[in-house]
């Protein structure tokens, strides 16, 4: 496969690899790095990727799989993973008027959910695939998934329900 | 788009048995300015999603055509060794003329001052000869006693 070739396959998703990993990653660095090897080795498999029927499903499996290499490696070596894409609210005034903005808040309401139940509304909600895809990108039962999206998606509405009663940042 | 029908939408939202075209349907509903407002708690969660939709990955792909350059350096290691013999020789044959010229003037140099040394010899050997004349007058004189 030619390079043009590869770019070709690789470009309509390689933004939903890079998300994937950021939103299990957090950091976007991580990510990035992460995004990076992950086509590297992709284009290093090029002349067997024909033999692949899906090349998104298995990019995603592998980022999948990288990413969470790389957090047990970094929880093993009990490093935590450093990232500045945003600030502490707590510090003054303005970042805590900052903390309002409903993104940054469902930002870090999905950076307290679970791995699984992370990638799952990933896929689902975010880059909207169907359940069968799921299954297959996550190795995992119909049912197995159904549950966690529907756990993933009240503990958000919970955590929404809170802020949204009681105002707390 | 009925409240109706988002209600329900949402309910089968939380329990993860809607379809993606559902979903959507969700999605666009939020999107909207005006939503009920006891629905406007699950607003940033929608808006999130679309959001979150939206990031690129920016960076290069990183495709270096992964060329085999080892085959190069043969070439190159041939070419620097080649270069490197024959001013090597060219080199050893400049020096050893230069060492061949340095000696035959070290000879020269020693010939002349061999001859000065000579040539005082021979002026020493001259003298001589006439103190053997006086040696042979001296025995004149002691015979005539």
């Amino acid at each position: 496969m030619k390079q043009a070739e590869f770019l070709n396959v690789v470009m309509p998703f390689k933004d939903k690899l890079y998300r994937l990993a950021k939103r299990l990653l957090v950091s976007k660095e991580e990510a990035e790095d992460a995004t990076q090897e992950i086509l590297l080795k992709l284009w290093s498999k090029n002349e067997s990727m024909g033999e692949y029927k899906n090349v998104e499903a298995f990019a995603m499996t592998m980022t999948k799989n990288f990413c969470l290499d790389r957090l047990k490696s970094k929880q093993a070596s009990n490093l935590k993973l450093v990232h500045s894409n945003y600030q502490d609210e707590k510090t003054s005034l303005q970042t805590q008027l900052e903390a309002e903005d409903s993104v940054r808040w469902m930002e870090r309401i999905m950076e307290e959910l679970p791995e699984q139940q992370k990638m799952v509304l990933q896929l689902r909600d975010v880059e909207q695939y169907e359940f069968e895809e799921i299954c297959e990108l996550l190795d995992m039962k119909p049912t197995a998934v159904r549950v966690t999206l529907s756990r993933a998606r009240k503990a958000v509405r919970q955590e929404l329900i809170k802020k949204h009663s009681y105002g707390i940042g | 788009m009925e409240l109706d029908n988002i209600e329900k939408l949402l309910e089968k939202y939380f329990e993860a048995t809607t379809t993606v075209a559902e979903e959507q349907t969700l999605q666009a509903y939020f999107s909207q300015k005006e939503i009920a407002s006891h629905l406007e708690q699950y607003r940033p969660m929608f808006n999130y999603f679309s959001i979150a939709k939206e990031e690129r990955y920016t960076k290069q792909v990183p495709l270096k055509p992964r060329r085999n350059y080892y085959k190069w350096l043969s070439v190159a290691a041939v070419v620097v060794l080649t270069f490197g013999i024959y001013f090597g020789n060219l080199y050893q044959i400049e020096r050893e003329k230069e060492e061949r010229e340095r000696a035959a003037y070290a000879y020269q140099e020693t010939k002349k001052a061999f001859e000065l040394l000579a040539e005082n010899f021979g002026k020493g050997t001259e003298k001589v000869a006439y103190l053997q004349e006086f040696e042979v007058a001296k025995q004149k004189i002691y015979n005539n006693d």
